[in-house]
């Protein structure tokens, strides 16, 4: 069995599963964000008195934090209560934690082989720890919520193995776009991806996190990359295998261009495009070899006068650790605003908002109309090693460009 | 086997393309709203605004592959419920925006063809567990894949909500 089926058997207390079975399944832990609200209403709709199991129930507010306006402060409001009401021990207020994704992740709430549910479609994230782990909507967290178990199809598994050696300034985030360029925004549709390989095997848990993350927006059900703990069997059957060589399928980084994750170019096929804005964070790349990267860039350099520079630590761990590893203090001197940890602008809420006609750099995930702020404003998703190096040239380019000059303004 | 409780009719409001996510459906700005009926309010706000003011009671959304993708907000699934949508017909669905219509009772179908066999303002009429929609309007049938007994069970219920408010009022002992 692949390691989507073997999660799915065991979950679901049967010794074999194939895809396309519909199969039962316990959920190991059942994360929610703001979105708790949502949850919580339909909850008290269904009129059950206490959550299944408050301890496999995780809440961390992220995506607008501190509150933006009071509706949102009247929603965490209600959230905490009810967190204090059901016994849920598991709760990252505002300074606590940071976004969802990583907070999990940095406390060791996700071990291989569990199956994760959350209210954030980002959540493939923890297939990164061996975990199944999937996006559900509000209502049927309720449902969680009350019996502690979900229904699932069980999916076909697309494995990707990569091969060879990352060129200078290429990384995960280019890996991954280049993936989506060629399999299309429901490439992966319904399905299980399986990474693997001796490039994946020497990437860090971090870098990890961004393949599994992004797999979502080939529609991924899940993601993985390989773990000690658990490992598919040797005579799973795959749906289909893909195989990447870095050292020639990947020479440069990679940039999603306006508006869909799956318009996939070379940095060196566009045009000169002037950035506003470039924004180094997000679920997919705010840890702290991204922000270590955008200082190795920064250090000595200026954000070019014409563009601003947004930095948001994925966590309050990482806002610490960058700073006390002075990356806070190289990008501010070069010129960037720092948002403290959480969703920031990458959901079109507040911290970062684009105006018509602007054009945004961004190391997040996703870059429909409309997303960041203006239906008439435009989002390029990239590295980030390119929004730093874009924030620096004021315009798109390979980071090798900025690094290159010697002096402040390119 | 079809019965007339899972037979829908209804006009077709609007044709849209591929890859329809959900912020186009639903803007993120809005995500603080909690209140499902008020979601509709939003509907296809900064992309086709012109949709929701013409969407009348039981009208469908046909649209292209991988409807919804994205993100997994509910609002999505419930602006189009609370604006009166009947059902979504759609090429193929992102799978979270999927089980999110199921579970609040709105029919999502998949149908290859129907984008290219509908136009605004056709009446359809859905046999949504025979799996076939005919073109009224056109007088043609078009094909759909049946909706799967369990979900149709969700949807006569109204959702996913009652279906289990219903489940737990009476078996309150279930555990």
């Amino acid at each position: 069995m692949t390691l989507a089926e073997k999660i799915l058997a065991r979950a679901s207390g049967r010794s074999r599963v194939a895809p396309d079975e519909i199969v039962v399944a316990d959920v190991d832990l059942a994360m929610s964000h703001e979105n708790a609200d949502l949850v919580r209403k339909a909850f008290l709709e269904i009129g059950v008195p206490r959550v299944w199991d408050p301890e496999k129930i995780v809440i961390i507010f992220d995506h607008r934090i501190p509150a933006e306006s009071e509706k949102t402060a009247a929603t965490h409001k209600a959230v905490r209560e009810f967190v204090g009401q059901q016994g849920i021990r598991h709760f990252y207020d505002v300074g606590r934690g940071g976004i969802c994704h990583q907070v999990l992740a940095e406390n060791g709430h996700v071990q291989p082989g569990m199956v994760v549910v959350g209210t954030d479609s980002h959540t493939t994230t923890h297939g990164a720890f061996g975990a199944f782990a999937t996006g559900i909507g509000a209502t049927e967290m309720a449902g969680v919520w009350v019996e502690g178990r979900l229904w699932f199809k069980v999916p076909s598994t697309l494995r990707i193995e990569v091969e060879g050696q990352f060129a200078p300034w290429v990384s995960a985030k280019d890996l991954i776009l280049s993936i989506i360029g060629r399999l299309g925004a429901a490439g992966a549709d319904y399905r299980a991806v399986e990474f693997d390989g001796s490039a994946i095997r020497r990437m860090t848990i971090a870098s990890r996190m961004v393949l599994c993350n992004l797999s979502m927006e080939m529609g991924a059900k899940v993601a993985f990359t390989p773990v000690m703990e658990i490992a598919p069997d040797t005579d799973a059957r795959y749906e289909r295998v893909l195989h990447i060589n870095l050292d020639y399928d990947l020479p440069e980084p990679q940039i999603a261009c306006p508006h869909s994750v799956d318009h996939v170019k070379p940095v060196s096929a566009l045009d000169e495009i002037p950035v506003h804005q470039a924004v180094l964070g997000s679920c997919t790349n705010g840890r702290l070899e991204d922000l270590e990267i955008a200082a190795t860039i920064l250090r000595g350099r200026r954000v070019h006068p014409q563009t601003r520079l947004i930095v948001i630590p994925a966590s309050q761990r990482v806002y610490l650790d960058a700073m006390r590893l002075g990356y806070l203090e190289t990008l501010i001197e070069a010129g960037a605003i720092v948002n403290p940890p959480g969703c920031g602008p990458c959901v079109g809420v507040h911290q970062g908002i684009l105006a018509a006609g602007e054009v945004c750099i961004s190391s997040t995930n996703r870059n429909f109309i409309g997303r960041m702020g203006s239906k008439d404003s435009f989002v390029y998703l990239s590295s980030p090693a390119v929004v730093a190096a874009s924030a620096v040239a004021g315009r798109i380019v390979h980071p090798a460009i900025v690094m290159a000059k010697e002096d402040a303004h390119v | 086997m079809s019965d007339a409780s899972s037979i829908l009719r209804g006009r077709v409001a609007a044709v849209l393309g591929p890859n329809i996510d959900t912020d186009i459906i639903y803007p993120g700005r809005y995500l603080n709203i909690t209140d499902r009926e008020k979601t509709a309010e939003h509907l296809f706000e900064l992309a086709y605004p012109e949709i929701r003011p013409k969407l009348q009671p039981g009208d469908f959304i046909v649209a292209a592959a991988n409807f919804g993708c994205g993100s997994s907000r509910e609002q999505a699934a419930a602006a189009l419920k609370f604006s009166g949508c009947g059902a979504v017909i759609a090429a193929s669905f992102a799978r979270i925006f999927y089980r999110n219509a199921i579970n609040l009772g709105l029919p999502a179908i998949v149908s290859p063809a129907a984008h290219l066999e509908c136009g605004e303002g056709d009446d359809l009429e859905i046999d949504l567990a025979g799996g076939l929609i005919r073109n009224l309007s056109r007088n043609l049938s078009i094909a759909a894949a049946p909706l799967d007994p369990r979900a149709i069970e969700l949807i006569r219920a109204g959702g996913l909500i009652p279906y289990l408010k219903a489940k737990y009022a009476s078996a309150p002992a279930a555990s």
